[in-house]
């Protein structure tokens, strides 16, 4: 089984997508900002991230810039969510080291569909 | 020292029977409850610890008189000195100290740390370690008896313990270094008798030498004035103690280390602590047996 | 070799002068070129509220993480209005990590923060109306309920409304049933929206 890890400060929104890619059969795990997502990293292996941006102590950004600067982590796919809508927004997150990046609130469709293709699953 | 005095004196309160607990505390109630600790304290309790988190639930209720969870909680998170949170970690929290206690960090101590932090001394230079709260001396002592037992190199650096408590009583007790049977059921039986002797009244002693080795001094982490003279260490040992501190403090604190600190030191915290809910100044490193903040 | 004891006093020789440098000298040091010596002048400067410009200014212009972690702690520990007035500008920052830091410090500023709210729930930026919603979290002050209630009453950003309705369902308050219904038809095609309303009024329920 797939295991992912939701990064996100708003509880509401780690229950939401916990709830989504339960449903779909991946197990999920969840952490409240950056640090605390590297601490589980470090002891958990998981296939994939999805990483919110603005969260306090280690925002989006620099998690996603540790996660890449370590060997282990370099390779398995991030997912950046966010509020912000501008271009700007996503060409950092992909500057940092985001291989996908979803608009909140993503729809359980765009949810699921991004994490099998970040998975190499059919979708 | 701070802590287990706190949490003793919390803890003498009448028991709840597990009928009672269900009853009051609702599943959304521990959901609820379960997601604000988290967020506050990092604390996660998971399913199978529902009963022992209701039953503390249910104590604070009686404690502060409050009829229900919900009036409780609206209180608790309103609560603007934090109070109440403090009493809740307190309860939430089981705090013991004894020789040899959360040993896999003493093991990466010895196997990870101080080969790493050696091969960056020059010669002569010694090595430093910090270990506050150092309560009544457990910790230190079990530091110096790791590190003669279990690392080699110590033929090779001289290291120098400081160990620091809030608390002078209890620093006075940890100089005469005195312990029961069960603060040193942990230690093997070898080692008890190589570095302690037995009192007249069946308790252990530990040896002079060692008791000479470590330097106890008061420092309270919370009065910058106080923490000031701590500086270059290599190694802190802070476990189990910012878990009582509220945010502000535990940022101070945190501050404290970073100063104390030389660039590259390790510091050790408790098992169910974190500095991801504290600092994000430190790096975080894993090692076989630990992981470590440590100092950029 | 082995283990070997320093003395206290020892340990005093060690440390490089135990007074405190006068006001003046840390504020050079605070703009100087060494970054350890910059965080420890602006530690130093914690509680000092004649150094709230000064801090500031360093802010600015600063570029290392943990000298801005220690600037930020010391303009908590002042605090007050011309701290919160100084810092506000940031949430517009397009710096993540030091909006965060920000939102962290207003949250501890009620008092001084209140005054901002109405126009920080009015901001013509979502994003800086999400940053507002956060403040909200842990802020200590009377009014947070309303201020939640009003912004799902009113504000047309569904992320923003999201935002609110998180700490809606945390703080638990019978009155905003009403409004989390209307909320809910007014976004009525987002899963999210209904996803969250129904969580947030099972948490007011308990």
């Amino acid at each position: 089984m797939k295991r992912v890890l939701i990064i996100d400060d708003a509880a509401t929104v780690r229950m939401y997508h916990r709830k989504i890619l339960e449903d779909c059969g991946f197990e999920v795990d969840e952490a409240v900002n950056g640090l605390e997502a590297l601490e589980k990293a470090l002891t958990t292996s998981y296939d994939l991230f999805i990483v919110d941006i603005n969260m306090p102590k280690m925002d989006g950004y620099r998690f996603i810039a540790e996660l890449r600067a370590r060997d282990e982590f370099s390779q398995v796919p991030a997912i950046m969510v966010s509020t912000e809508s501008e271009t700007k927004d996503s060409d950092r997150a992909f500057a940092a080291g985001a291989n996908f990046y979803l608009i909140k609130p993503a729809r359980p469709v765009e949810l699921t569909t991004s994490v099998r293709l970040m998975l190499g699953e059919p979708a | 020292m701070l802590a287990p005095t706190v949490a003793a004196a919390a803890r003498r309160i009448a028991p709840v029977t597990p009928a009672q607990a269900s009853d009051q505390i609702s599943e959304e109630d521990f959901l609820k409850f379960r997601e604000f600790f988290y967020r506050k304290t990092g604390i996660y309790f998971e399913e199978s610890k529902r009963y022992f988190v209701d039953k503390r639930l249910v104590e604070r209720l009686a404690a502060t008189g409050t009829a229900s969870f919900r009036e409780y909680f609206v209180n608790l998170r309103f609560d603007t000195r934090g109070a109440e949170l403090q009493q809740l970690v307190n309860v939430m929290t089981v705090n013991e100290t004894y020789f040899f206690r959360e040993e896999y960090q003493f093991k990466c101590m010895v196997t990870s740390l101080l080969p790493e932090i050696a091969r960056n001394k020059r010669p002569g230079e010694p090595i430093r370690i910090w270990s506050i709260p150092s309560s009544s001396g457990e910790e230190p002592y079990s530091i110096c008896l790791y590190l003669l037992e279990h690392w080699p190199d110590i033929a090779n650096y001289d290291v120098e313990i400081v160990a620091s408590d809030i608390d002078t009583d209890i620093l006075a007790q940890a100089k005469q270094g005195i312990y029961s049977q069960r603060s040193v059921q942990n230690l093997p039986a070898a080692l008890l008798q190589k570095y302690f002797k037995k009192t007249r009244t069946g308790d252990w002693q530990i040896s002079n030498d060692l008791r000479e080795a470590v330097d106890f001094t008061q420092c309270n982490l919370s009065d910058p004035l106080s923490a000031r003279a701590y500086h270059h260490f290599d190694l802190i040992f802070c476990r189990n103690l910012l878990i009582y501190f509220d945010d502000v403090s535990r940022r101070g604190a945190a501050d404290v280390f970073y100063n104390a600190l030389n660039p590259g030191g390790f510091i050790c915290l408790g098992h169910s602590e974190s500095m991801s809910r504290i600092s994000s100044v430190f790096r975080i490193r894993k090692f076989a047996d630990a992981i470590v903040y440590q100092k950029p | 070799m082995a283990l070997v004891k320093t003395t206290l006093a020892a340990l005093e020789q060690i440390q490089e002068g135990n007074a405190r440098p006068s006001r003046a000298v840390l504020f050079m040091q605070l703009s100087g070129s060494d970054p350890d010596l910059r965080r420890t002048a602006a530690l130093e400067l914690a509680g000092d509220i004649e150094s709230v410009a000064e801090l500031l200014a360093q802010l600015a212009d600063e570029e290392d993480y943990a000298v801005r972690q220690a600037i930020v702690s010391s303009l908590a520990g002042i605090g007050g209005p011309s701290v919160v007035e100084g810092v506000l500008g940031y949430l517009r920052s397009d710096d993540a990590s030091l909006r965060n830091d920000v939102i962290d410090l207003l949250k501890d500023q009620p008092d001084a923060i209140a005054p901002h709210m109405p126009h920080l729930l009015a901001d013509p930026d979502p994003d800086v109306r999400i940053f507002a919603v956060n403040i909200l979290e842990s802020l200590k002050h009377p009014k947070v309920v309303d201020w939640l209630i009003a912004v799902i009453e009113t504000d047309r950003h569904i992320n923003v409304c999201a935002t609110a309705v998180d700490l809606i369902g945390e703080v638990g308050d019978a009155r905003a049933r009403v409004p989390l219904a209307r909320l809910e038809e007014r976004f009525a095609d987002e899963p999210f929206i209904t996803f969250a309303v129904a969580s947030a009024l099972d948490k007011i329920a308990a």
